[in-house]
């Protein structure tokens, strides 16, 4: 780290080379019919931030509305209208494609040492399908919007009035269902046929791992969603009544059909997200990965485990008490897998020399939030206190500490990663540290209060509430919990701007990155940022992906490159 | 390798750039048609549930549902289907070997097989259109004048009954169970919660009492005494599983078509045969689900 | 080219080629099974019937998916993936079957609310 020779021009830092992805072709059909996987998933953050935006309007609506007893600014039905188009796009549009589509179209090939992933063509049709899905979720709202939660549950979704909307959304759940599972395919394709000599499945970075894990819950668990969504769209139409009560149907079936698949969603957000944290873990505490196959095994085994779990969202809609017991014990059994990464994690930071980088302060915020919801999952999945905590905000807590807290958390953690790859260029390391703080600040602020909502009994997707803000009586501290809720989504909020300014003020003005920033030492760090077209020309060199020695800091460069002390230099086989 | 004279040696024009040989572009499609396969088999696999659910409660709505499918339509369509799968099989054989005129006249023949399924499947279809058998509550409707079977003179069995949940085992009169007297309740037909699905003991009788099978076999669905509560259901499944195979022959009719245009233009070769296999496969996967079809539905 | 000439001789570089004589057995095999499948509807063996019904069934994909589908020739790995697609909608099949078995008791019998409702128009 000492000794380094700034006359002699290290091989990392010769000036980069003209010709990268960004600059290989011109003109906005090249980009709308691209094949680079680079492009694609260009193409998929930037909608699916885009999205992110309008499903976080509206939760700022639902923050807007509940902040105080009785109606603010939403009717009923518009409040109704405005939690399920806000779950809608939060959960079908931004997490389930989040990192596998953006990020991990983008980092898996280069990841892999492979030139692009295995069916192109795919992945493009993938991505019109997911723009196809959101133009057809999003256009609901036009045509008298949908009020039955993004759940979609039977009869609110066969007996409302909205035929429409509900149709356009069963019609974009299919369609976005199908864009997943093309997804999964291509990613375990290219798992599976793409690696390059020497990258066997040990050397994979984990990222890679909770990739394909998620490839496997992609194909095996979506497929059921579109059967159901279609059966759901034929009974709206011709009221066949397989799922209806009034004509023999039974509603608690498609509850099962939907949990089928949505307990699995839930891993297909969770699983890239944690895929991620090894991978910031590790870099940015400069430091092996601990227990690499318990890691990467646990990622499989969560997969496999979450197929076996989907009653636990039933305990109180009819399922019977044997099947709840079943599933209640299944349940727990999820914490083995979920523990065993979170322990690897801390045990990879203990002694490690951590850098506060943004990338690394969302990872830590990661373990914080994932832990909050993993131990509130274990009061959701005991049988008798679900009774209690069944449709309250206590859930709602639970699962936005998740989904957020865990797969968004950690999408955005990855964004800041793999910025400079992506770009090229370096983001205002002061901000982020700014931002990275108020969300997790606000973030807690808005659900933490939630846990006690719901523990003290306020039911879920209520559109008012008793309470006086100012004056609280014992039982009524609805209202104090929801102003102080409230304002923490508005903290969140400004953080979540605060990064968009400084992201795009990054294009323009950032500085220009170097091939590696962090010091990774997996492949995608080993070509230069942005990476060219064609990702490696030559094989790269594979080895561990989380053997640091082997790097060293250039400062004049800002950035890391192999050591000069050693034969191989990266790139050469 | 990356020079241009020996890319057009190692890239022949079928062969993806980001791929290094054929080998590895086969055994991708391969393995990338197989998965796709596992989600065709989950698909239908949701159907295949709810089947089994309603079957495993309410096996009279089989049995009764069953007897209005015609078992050697279905059989000849089984027989058809069997055959195009054959030819399907052979014609990948034969774009192994380069074998063009074979691979033409295989695709041809597996095309006319699906053409003839989806031919019978129509006439099936139209004929339970046209006898009122439709899914949902459309089956109590009353159907069309073209319907032969459809006696005015005869009653609707089940008219006039209402579902009451009966709190009490021994109450079994209308003033014991407190209800207005202006509701209208067949007591027989209400079984008491926890003594079985779905009064399968009554249907245990009624089914005895009628002797000529063959008289209530003509009669139409809806009025025969023996109609099991919710008949409509077998219909609803019926109609769901089949529809969803048919549009799936569909697209395999597509996916030979497609074929067919490719191996007349001579675009397939024993060298690069990929999308003829993965048809191939595809329409395998269609045999296949309607092999099981056929037994759970009109043989039972 | 020298492999050239050896490719013609059923060795192909990818795949593996079936020949038509097995893909010909195995047909007259699927058909016969069709024959004996609608030949053993006939006879009525009780709770047993669907099972026979369902082995044959069995039988018969088993062949098309090892000699049309070449899977007896394949990489195990395709085997694996399709066989754990089965694996996956027996265990939906099972549990949702479990839960449903278990709650049926508590169903209210009978033709459903809006069927009365029709049939009561249709009976007037």
């Amino acid at each position: 780290m000492t000794t380094i020779d700034t006359t002699k021009p290290t091989p990392g830092a010769e000036t980069p080379p003209v010709d990268n992805y960004l600059t290989h072709s011109t003109g906005i059909m090249s980009w709308l019919g691209t094949l680079d996987h680079k492009r694609i998933g260009v193409m998929y953050l930037v909608s699916i931030l885009t999205a992110f935006f309008l499903g976080g309007m509206f939760a700022m609506l639902l923050r807007l509305e509940l902040m105080f007893p009785g109606e603010q600014i939403l009717s009923q039905d518009q409040y109704n209208m405005a939690f399920t188009l806000h779950g809608v796009i939060m959960v079908f549009l931004v997490i389930i494609p989040s990192v596998p589509a953006s990020l991990g179209n983008f980092v898996l090939p280069i990841m892999l040492g492979a030139k692009d992933v295995a069916f192109p063509r795919l992945n493009l049709f993938s991505y019109y399908l997911w723009v196809t899905g959101a133009v057809l979720a999003v256009s609901s709202i036009f045509f008298g919007g949908v009020d039955t939660g993004w759940t979609l549950y039977v009869p609110y979704s066969t007996s409302g009035t909205q035929m429409n909307g509900i149709l356009l959304v069963t019609f974009a759940v299919f369609v976005l269902g199908f864009s997943s599972i093309f997804t999964g395919i291509n990613f375990i394709v290219t798992i599976h046929r793409l690696r390059p000599p020497g990258m066997t499945w040990f050397r994979m970075p984990l990222f890679l791992w909770a990739i394909y894990a998620t490839g496997i819950l992609q194909v095996m668990a979506t497929p059921v969603i579109g059967i159901t969504v279609a059966l759901l769209a034929v009974e709206r139409l011709f009221g066949i009544g397989i799922f209806d009560p009034a004509l023999g149907g039974d509603p608690v079936l498609f509850q099962h059909f939907f949990w089928f698949y949505s307990h699995p969603a839930v891993y297909i957000m969770i699983l890239p997200g944690m895929g991620i944290i090894s991978e910031l873990i590790s870099v940015h505490s400069h430091k092996h990965i601990f227990g690499y196959k318990f890691i990467a095994f646990s990622s499989v085994a969560i997969a496999i485990f979450s197929f076996i779990v989907w009653g636990h969202h039933m305990f109180l809609s009819g399922q019977s008490p044997l099947m709840n017991v079943v599933f209640s014990a299944i349940t727990f059994s999820v914490a083995i897998p979920s523990a065993v990464k979170v322990f690897n994690w801390l045990a990879t930071l203990y002694k490690g020399s951590i850098s506060f980088n943004t990338p690394m302060l969302y990872a830590l915020s990661f373990l914080v939030l994932f832990t909050i919801s993993g131990l509130t999952g274990l009061h959701l999945g005991t049988l008798a206190t679900d009774i209690h905590l069944h449709d309250t905000y206590f859930v709602v807590a639970h699962f936005h500490y998740t989904m957020m807290g865990g797969a968004l958390i950690a999408m955005i953690g990855g964004i800041h990663h793999w910025w400079p790859k992506i770009t090229g260029r370096m983001y205002s390391e002061f901000l982020g540290r700014i931002a990275c703080g108020l969300i997790f600040i606000g973030f807690n602020l808005t659900f933490f209060t939630q846990f006690m909502l719901g523990s003290k009994g306020m039911p879920r997707r209520y559109h008012d509430y008793a309470g006086d803000n100012w004056n609280p009586t014992v039982t009524e501290l609805f209202g104090k919990y929801h102003f102080w809720s409230s304002i923490g989504s508005f903290v969140m909020a400004a953080g979540f701007f605060l990064i968009a300014f400084y992201l795009l003020h990054s294009l323009f003005r950032g500085k220009k990155a170097p091939a590696n920033p962090w010091g990774g030492r997996s492949l995608e760090w080993q070509c230069a940022s942005p990476p060219p077209h064609d990702n490696f020309s030559e094989p790269p060199h594979v080895g561990d992906p989380y053997d640091f020695t082997v790097l060293e800091w250039d400062e004049q460069e800002q950035g890391y490159h192999w050591r000069h002390d050693l034969k191989h230099e990266p790139g050469e086989a | 390798m990356t020079t241009t004279a020996s890319t057009t040696h190692d890239h022949p024009d079928f062969l993806a750039h980001h791929w290094d040989t054929p080998k590895q572009q086969f055994e991708a499609g391969k393995l990338g048609m197989w998965l796709f396969l596992a989600t065709e088999v989950l698909l239908f696999g949701g159907l295949f549930v709810g089947y089994a659910v309603w079957r495993g409660n309410h096996p009279e709505l089989f049995k009764f549902g069953s007897q209005y499918l015609d078992t050697t339509m279905g059989a000849i369509n089984t027989v058809v289907l069997i055959l195009s799968s054959l030819t399907m099989a052979w014609a990948v054989t034969c774009a192994q070997r380069g074998n063009r005129k074979g691979l033409i006249i295989g695709l041809l023949l597996t095309l006319a097989g699906a053409g003839g399924f989806l031919g019978i499947k129509y006439f099936e279809y139209s004929h339970k259109f046209n006898e009122g058998w439709f899914p949902g509550a459309y089956f109590y409707d009353k159907p069309s004048d073209r319907s032969h079977t459809w006696d005015d003179n005869l009653p609707v069995p089940g008219a006039g009954q209402l579902v009451v949940p009966v709190p009490d085992t021994e109450a079994r009169s209308i003033e014991e169970l407190g209800l207005p007297a202006d509701i209208l309740v067949e007591l027989s037909t209400v079984v008491p919660p926890g003594q079985g699905p779905s009064g399968l003991e009554e249907l245990a009788l009624t089914d005895t009492v009628h002797t000529d099978d063959h008289a209530e076999h003509e009669m139409h669905a809806l009025q025969r005494e023996d109609r099991p509560a919710n008949a409509h259901m077998f219909f609803n499944i019926y109609f769901m599983m089949t529809g969803l195979h048919g549009l799936h022959v569909l697209g395999g009719v597509g996916v030979m078509i497609w074929l067919l245009i490719g191996a007349v233009k001579g675009r397939f070769n024993e060298k690069y045969f990929t999308p003829v296999d993965l048809g191939g496969l595809y329409w395998h996967i269609v045999d296949l689900i309607w092999i099981f079809l056929f037994p759970l539905f009109y043989l039972i | 080219m020298a492999s050239e000439s050896s490719q013609h001789e059923g060795h192909p570089e990818v795949g593996h080629v079936v020949p038509v004589r097995i893909l010909f057995v195995t047909g007259m095999g699927l058909l016969a099974l069709t024959l004996l499948t609608v030949w053993a509807a006939s006879f009525d063996f009780g709770n047993l019937n669907i099972w026979i019904a369902l082995a044959i069934a069995v039988v018969k994909g088993t062949l098309v998916v090892m000699f049309f589908m070449h899977l007896l020739y394949d990489r195990p790995f395709h085997g694996i993936v399709f066989v754990s697609s089965l694996a996956f909608v027996a265990l939906f099949i099972s549990f949702a079957l479990t839960d449903t078995f278990e709650y049926a008791g508590d169903l209210d019998p009978g033709d459903a609310p809006k069927v009365v409702e029709k049939l009561n128009v249709l009976g007037e």
